[in-house]
């Protein structure tokens, strides 16, 4: 055992805290289900290895001379991961900041918390780097297999990759503090995330929209107008690239300047972290500006209360705002390639059917948790004098009546381009946003509407409920938008998962 | 329901319900119209379970529970329309203001606007919430917080005002502050049933008393009641409550009838 207050103690508190809050999160806090896991991981591992092997086996030079091609697609690939990694990166810089937890017995105790920090930023990098892993390690195990023990240096790339996402993340978490004060940095800082995160996979997408007319695919960076481009093997810019496939000059050059970042970073910045917390909690101890006009009293059903009341929460909180509409980042696209399709009069429109299907029923699913898992006042609905099928209806129409106001122009603009793929996508939208909400009622939990982005982990059937649910609708929506009748096939799976879904629910064991 | 105004605000009969032990156990408890009534128990004796069954926050496995004469089991819209709840933790929005949070409380039941907005500036003045009216709440203190809420119990004028530890996490001053407002409350006809751990307050401001201990009501009546079933002569109600709380069951059948 190490010596109390040393970094190897805090580390070793870490890991005891995270291991443990891992197991919990992975077996519900239910030991039985430690065998599940391990056989639902194994069966995982198994069914990723297999599709990364599928992807891989047809390439033909796995043997470790990268041509530009191939650099040019190994750079794209380290940017999307990196992207993910600096977003995630700004998450947990940020949250660290905010949650409060054991801060205060850390802060007030005689032990120097410029450790804890230090310890904690590490752990960034372990957590970032682990669940890059997650998809990444089997490609590598893959690469590893089909072309040598060369790839084997994809994980210390991965490694350097955390490192410096965690360096800049911490750099620009800190500054971003400093110009803009706590109170607006949490909400700036999830934004800048989400967008760091979407905004090359939204790139590339834009990039293929313009090449192909159509949406996604990596395959732009195979264009050989791209790889005319680039320049010449022997950049820099290539590092990255060669270490993956094996050199060792350039891994060690790349491993070299993360360390070294990582360990700046730390430095300079894990003795102001107790600073920079203590300063967060001013954000929630400071007084609002009163309103400049004073409330009005309104003549109201209680239904009618109800709904105000969500949409008025809604709209005052920044931060859960932008939670909520982030998950629309995603839409960026599909209005591109909606203004695109009107300007070429192509008939791409139906593609956008599937988009909004799977966006309504993301956002569908967020707005319910809110609405019914994150009631502040649980006590005061269920003491009033409304029956509990009014109290449900009225949320149900403040979470409808939010994708409509959402969704409404994007399907009114459709029906102006392609009146069928619309009507398809108008009842796509409320069937799929239909379903998550029902999921969501189906499966409430009461908790704090802060833990808005830990929701997912309330009930592991109920997020693969609304996930296939809304995936589910969009694959419906996408056959009917071409007027085949295979459109039954997907419907009749999501009916089937939605029905599964309620009977396994804790809302049908209540009303048996 | 009869016209002639019941003599009881609250009747409950062989209430019980059971967690992983029974947490009510066939309860008997009455509270008289214009009464306040203190709930007094160690930790765990089942008095929260007891009024969030009353509040219709909680399904009972068994027993009668009456409002002011309405069956609350079999009518509970109509028995929640004149009872209000007021747990110690406060119940509101941090997004909203204090008026905005008594607006939509009048919402939910049903109050006319004009009368809410006269009542809630009437109450917001009555507890000291004015330089808050208009601010969020999020910022509000835990005094002020429980006082908003508590605004909101009142707003829609109840006959019936349950309290689970109002006083907890209160500053002196705020107390008496909600103490001279429910006091008010009961003299103009309201009744207050009240759980708490602070004797002195139930010494001071309850007309009667229940103890329960163990999901049952272990002893009940005015003070000098409590202390005669105790065999406490004119010891404190601390005494009197530790006293009788020791004797545990023995007590359930002095009960007066």
């Amino acid at each position: 055992m190490s010596r109390p207050g040393t970094i190897a103690w805090f580390a070793q508190h870490e890991a005891r805290l995270a291991w443990r809050d891992w197991v919990s999160l992975m077996t519900a806090g239910r030991r039985r289900r430690a065998r599940t896991v391990v056989l639902g991981f194994i069966a995982f591992a198994l069914g990723v290895h297999g599709f990364a092997y599928l992807v891989l086996a047809p390439s033909a030079n796995l043997s470790g001379v990268a041509d530009a091609h191939a650099l040019v697609v190994i750079t794209g690939t380290l940017v999307l991961a990196w992207s993910m990694m600096l977003s995630q990166a700004m998450e947990s810089v940020t949250r660290a900041f905010y949650a409060r937890g054991d801060l205060d017995l850390i802060l007030t105790s005689p032990t120097m918390a410029s450790r804890l920090f230090a310890v904690r930023i590490a752990a960034m990098v372990v957590t970032i780097l682990c669940v890059a892993l997650v998809l990444g390690a089997p490609f590598i195990n893959v690469l590893v297999w089909l072309g040598g023990a060369h790839w084997f240096g994809a994980y210390a790339v991965a490694l350097a990759l955390a490192m410096d996402a965690v360096a800049i993340a911490v750099v620009l978490a800190v500054a971003l503090f400093r110009a803009i004060g706590p109170r607006r940095t949490r909400v700036i800082a999830q934004i800048v995330a989400a967008v760091i995160g979407a905004a090359f996979a939204i790139g590339v997408q834009f990039a293929a929209i313009l090449a192909f007319g159509t949406i996604p695919r990596m395959a732009v960076l195979q264009l050989a107008s791209l790889v005319n481009l680039a320049p010449d093997g022997g950049s820099p810019i290539w590092w990255p690239a060669r270490a993956v496939v094996g050199d060792p000059a350039a891994l060690a050059i790349l491993l070299g300047v993360s360390i070294v970042a990582l360990a700046i970073a730390i430095y300079l910045f894990a003795p102001r972290f107790g600073q920079l917390v203590l300063a967060t909690t001013s954000v929630s101890r400071a007084t609002s500006r009163p309103r400049r006009r004073p409330a009005r009293f309104h003549n109201a059903t209680p239904a009618q209360a109800l709904r105000r009341k969500e949409w008025t929460l809604l709209l005052r909180d920044p931060w859960l705002m932008s939670q909520t509409l982030m998950q629309l980042l995603y839409l960026l696209p599909p209005i591109f390639l909606l203004w695109r399709s009107f300007y070429a009069g192509g008939g791409a429109a139906a593609l956008l059917v599937p988009i909004l299907i799977v966006a309504s029923g993301q956002l569908g699913g967020g707005l319910a948790w809110l609405a019914v898992s994150g009631e502040d006042a649980p006590d005061l609905i269920a003491s009033a004098p409304v029956p509990p099928g009014r109290v449900l209806r009225a949320k149900t129409e403040a979470v409808l009546g939010g994708i409509a106001i959402v969704f409404g122009p994007f399907v009114a603009v459709l029906a102006v381009a392609a009146p069928f793929a619309a009507l398809i996508a108008f009842g796509g939208v409320a069937i799929a946003a239909g379903s998550a909400t029902a999921i969501q009622f189906w499966f409430r939990t009461q908790a704090r509407r802060g833990l808005f982005r830990r929701r997912q982990t309330s009930s592991r059937v109920a997020t693969f409920a609304e996930a296939l649910s809304s995936i589910g609708w969009a694959g419906t929506g996408a056959f009917a938008a071409t007027g085949t009748w295979l459109a039954v096939i997907p419907g009749l799976f999501v009916v089937a998962i939605v029905t599964g879904a309620w009977m396994i629910s804790p809302a049908r064991r209540a009303t048996a | 329901m009869n016209d002639a105004l019941p003599s009881l605000a609250l009747e409950v009969r062989g209430l019980a319900k059971r967690f992983d032990r029974p947490a009510v156990d066939g309860l008997d408890l009455s509270v008289r119209v214009g009464e306040f009534y203190t709930l007094l128990g160690p930790n765990g004796a089942g008095k929260t379970t007891t009024l969030r069954m009353v509040t219709g926050l909680l399904k009972p496995d068994h027993g009668s529970i009456a409002v002011y004469g309405i069956d609350a089991l079999a009518d509970p819209i109509g028995a929640k329309r004149i009872m209000a709840w007021v747990s110690d933790e406060p119940m509101i929005y941090d997004k909203l203001t204090p008026m905005e949070y008594l607006d939509f409380v009048a919402g939910l039941w049903a109050v006319d606007s004009s009368l809410a907005a006269a009542r809630a500036r009437e109450l917001v003045t009555w507890l000291g919430l004015d330089p808050y009216a208009e601010q969020r709440c999020e910022g509000l203190s835990k005094g002020t917080r429980q006082k908003v809420a508590l605004a909101g119990a009142l707003v829609h004028a109840p006959k019936l005002i349950i309290l689970d530890e109002p006083f907890t996490g209160l500053d002196a001053g705020s107390a008496r502050v909600v103490k001279g407002v429910l006091r008010d409350k009961v003299e103009a006809g309201c009744s207050v049933i009240m759980t708490t751990h602070i004797l002195e307050v139930a010494e001071r401001m309850a007309d009667r008393i229940g103890v329960m201990a163990d999901g049952k009501l272990i002893a009940e009546g005015t003070l000098d009641e409590l202390r005669h079933q105790a065999g406490s002569g004119h010891a404190t109600l601390e005494d009197t409550f530790l006293a009788l709380v020791a004797q545990g069951n023995v007590a359930q059948d002095t009960i007066p009838a």
